[in-house]
């Protein structure tokens, strides 16, 4: 009898002790391709399954970088070269009066490229999920911890990766259909 | 466990209350907040004062619709005073929206938790006053439509570039941008709600809804650390936004060579000024709120006394200002700020400026007893005068000096029209609507951070 292929297996925990006890255990087994479920941030899970850097900070350094180039090259272009005005006497290229424009280009830069980076990396939106076909899943987002265990790891086998779950007393273990 | 409309009981001398409840659960928290939203019974309440803001509104659009048919005419603006309610009240507004990003962002980065249940209804607080300061300097312009190419860099063929070595443009540029930032912060911090409410929703069309606002978000650890990354950097980020925004507006004023205007100390004393009334106006919006919604298990007196501290501590900064602004005046020997200085104290507007001192200055001391900071409608009291303080002192500031500068033959006088009042008034309901509009469909408190917030949301070790 050959089997549907599953995502993976949910192991279901009551309290983010346990969730994380067991993140712990399974990326101490081998195990890489897995992922927590919890219903607010919780660092000690992502550094269990060891997802604790991230490329946000890069990404915000470039939109800070360009938003704050744009905006200069943006006062230069119209000041010095396509629309000089003499205002007082002052020069075409006046700096000091450019900052404020500047620094708020590169605070806008940052900011769009903090959000749509960091939903980009998390590839959202995402319209469908697996994980969301596992039964008591809404509870995710309300009072309860995940773990997910996917088949695309290589050491993932139904039956043992079920026996490791079990040796974490969760409430309840489900397979997760595609 | 608080219900609608109780009245708090004052812990004992010594004993500081706590910022959440006791008894609370992942479960209650979550049901009780996204309850507000979740429910099919709209409360009476909430129709009523969406259908007196509504007639508000109307009323706000009829003088618009006006106004741009005859034009800025119809205000009481005229030369000496050019800049008028518009302006007043566009700084009033602005300086109101500040107390969100620095709940959000300063306070986030400052590590006070008690920041977390007020924070959400702070932001979307700030994105509303932000919206109704931005109206006045579009309307101002007469022709709203024209405005897009005076304000923003915009190709044309006509080839006319806004002018950025003045301080309005950089006034564009600040107040845009804090506008998305405020946005994106805001927007960001409702994502994993809009999921959790996705998930608890009753019926098919309401989980759709949320479910394309939540975006597919499931509260995996990779997401939420990427998240929380990109939270803080969005916080430190706009920490130094939210000081330079009223900066700016302040240069608006200072970059001039107005008397009175033409000072150094403007940015803190506007930026202090601004977080003052924003602490105020998130006051009058807590108060009625915990009590409409009973929720004073999440809004404790904690938090209001928390608020009305640092109340008192801005409100000693805006006491300093106006010394060193009359001291400055007076120091300087210069004839025309001391003209300013005489003008305020003796002038025809000077009953606005004791007014101010009074409601600014002397009433907002009652905030040293604690009896005062524990007392929902005293403190609400005490909230409705300091803004109405900040109104005034925007009014001096621009009306005052603006009104006799340097020649007395062009000296004169200003009188708002019913035009303005009408457009000023329409404002609070446009901004009451949105309120009202954003606690019936989004949760005003953030449900994820306030679960973060419980004792055994901690890992033990």
């Amino acid at each position: 009898m050959t089997a549907a292929p599953i995502y993976g297996l949910m192991a279901e925990f009551e309290t983010p002790t346990e969730l994380v006890h067991a993140a712990k255990g399974a990326y101490d087994a081998g195990y890489r391709k897995m992922d927590t479920y919890t219903p607010y941030p919780l660092e000690e899970a992502a550094e269990a399954i060891g997802a604790h850097h991230n490329r946000v900070s890069l990404i915000v350094l470039v939109g800070a970088m360009l938003g704050m180039i744009g905006g200069y090259a943006l006062e230069y272009w119209v000041s010095v070269i396509n629309y000089p005005i003499n205002v007082g006497g002052k020069p075409f290229h006046s700096w000091p009066a450019f900052i404020p424009v500047t620094f708020e280009c590169a605070v806008l830069g940052a900011s769009l490229a903090a959000v749509f980076g960091m939903l980009a990396l998390n590839g959202l939106p995402q319209p469908y999920h697996p994980v969301f076909n596992s039964p008591n899943f809404v509870r995710a987002s309300r009072d309860r911890f995940f773990l997910c265990i996917e088949s695309q790891d290589p050491r993932f086998s139904v039956s043992d990766t079920r026996k490791l779950l079990e040796s974490f007393n969760p409430d309840e273990i489900t397979e997760v259909p595609y | 466990m608080a219900t609608l409309g109780q009245i708090d009981v004052r812990p004992p001398k010594g004993v500081r209350p706590p910022i959440i409840g006791p008894g609370q659960t992942f479960g209650t928290v979550t049901d009780r907040i996204a309850g507000i939203v979740l429910t099919k019974h709209t409360p009476v309440f909430w129709i009523l004062v969406v259908a007196l803001c509504l007639a508000i509104f109307g009323m706000f659009n009829t003088a618009v619709g006006y106004l741009l048919f005859k034009g800025v005419g119809i205000w009481g603006i005229n030369i000496p005073v050019g800049w008028g309610f518009a302006i007043v009240n566009f700084v009033w507004w602005i300086g109101i929206g500040h107390a969100g990003t620095l709940i959000s962002a300063i306070l986030l980065l400052f590590k006070q938790g008690w920041r977390t249940s007020i924070n959400r209804f702070a932001e979307a607080m700030t994105i509303f006053a932000v919206m109704q300061a931005g109206l006045f300097p579009l309307l101002h312009t007469g022709r709203p439509w024209l405005a897009a190419y005076w304000l923003f860099p915009i190709p044309l063929t006509m080839g006319v570039w806004p002018q950025f070595r003045s301080p309005l443009i950089w006034d564009v540029f600040a107040v845009s941008t804090y506008f998305t930032v405020s946005f994106l912060f805001w927007g960001i911090g409702l994502i994993p709600d809009f999921a959790n409410l996705r998930d608890s929703a009753k019926t098919l069309v309401v989980r759709r809804i949320y479910g394309m606002l939540a975006m597919g978000w499931r509260g995996s650890a990779r997401h939420w650390n990427r998240y929380e990354t990109a939270y803080m950097l969005l916080a430190g980020l706009a920490t130094p936004l939210v000081l330079s925004v009223h900066s700016v507006v302040s240069l608006d004023f200072a970059v001039s060579v107005v008397p009175g205007w033409h000072t150094t100390f403007f940015p803190p004393y506007f930026v202090a000024g601004a977080i003052y009334s924003g602490f105020a106006m998130v006051l009058m919006l807590a108060i009625p709120f915990r009590y409409l919604y009973g929720m004073q298990d999440f809004i404790t007196l904690r938090h209001l006394q928390n608020c009305g501290k640092l109340m008192l501590a801005t409100g000693q900064i805006v006491a300093y200002s106006y010394a060193m602004e009359m001291f400055i005046g007076w120091y300087s020997n210069d004839r025309y700020e001391l003209a300013m200085v005489n003008n305020r104290l003796h002038g025809p507007y000077s009953h606005y400026y004791y007014m101010l001192i009074l409601c600014n200055i002397l009433i907002p001391q009652s905030l040293w007893f604690n009896s005062i900071r524990s007392t929902p409608w005293r403190l609400f009291v005490v909230s409705v005068v300091v803004n109405t303080g900040m109104w005034l002192e925007r009014f001096v500031i621009v009306v005052m000096s603006l009104q006799r500068d340097y020649i007395p033959t062009s000296w004169g006088m200003y009188w708002y029209t019913k035009w303005d009042m009408m457009i000023f008034v329409g404002t609070w309901g446009f901004f009451t609507l949105l309120f009202f509009i954003f606690i019936r469909v989004m949760p005003p408190i953030s449900i994820f951070e306030m679960r973060s917030l419980l004792p055994q949301a901690k890992v033990k070790e």
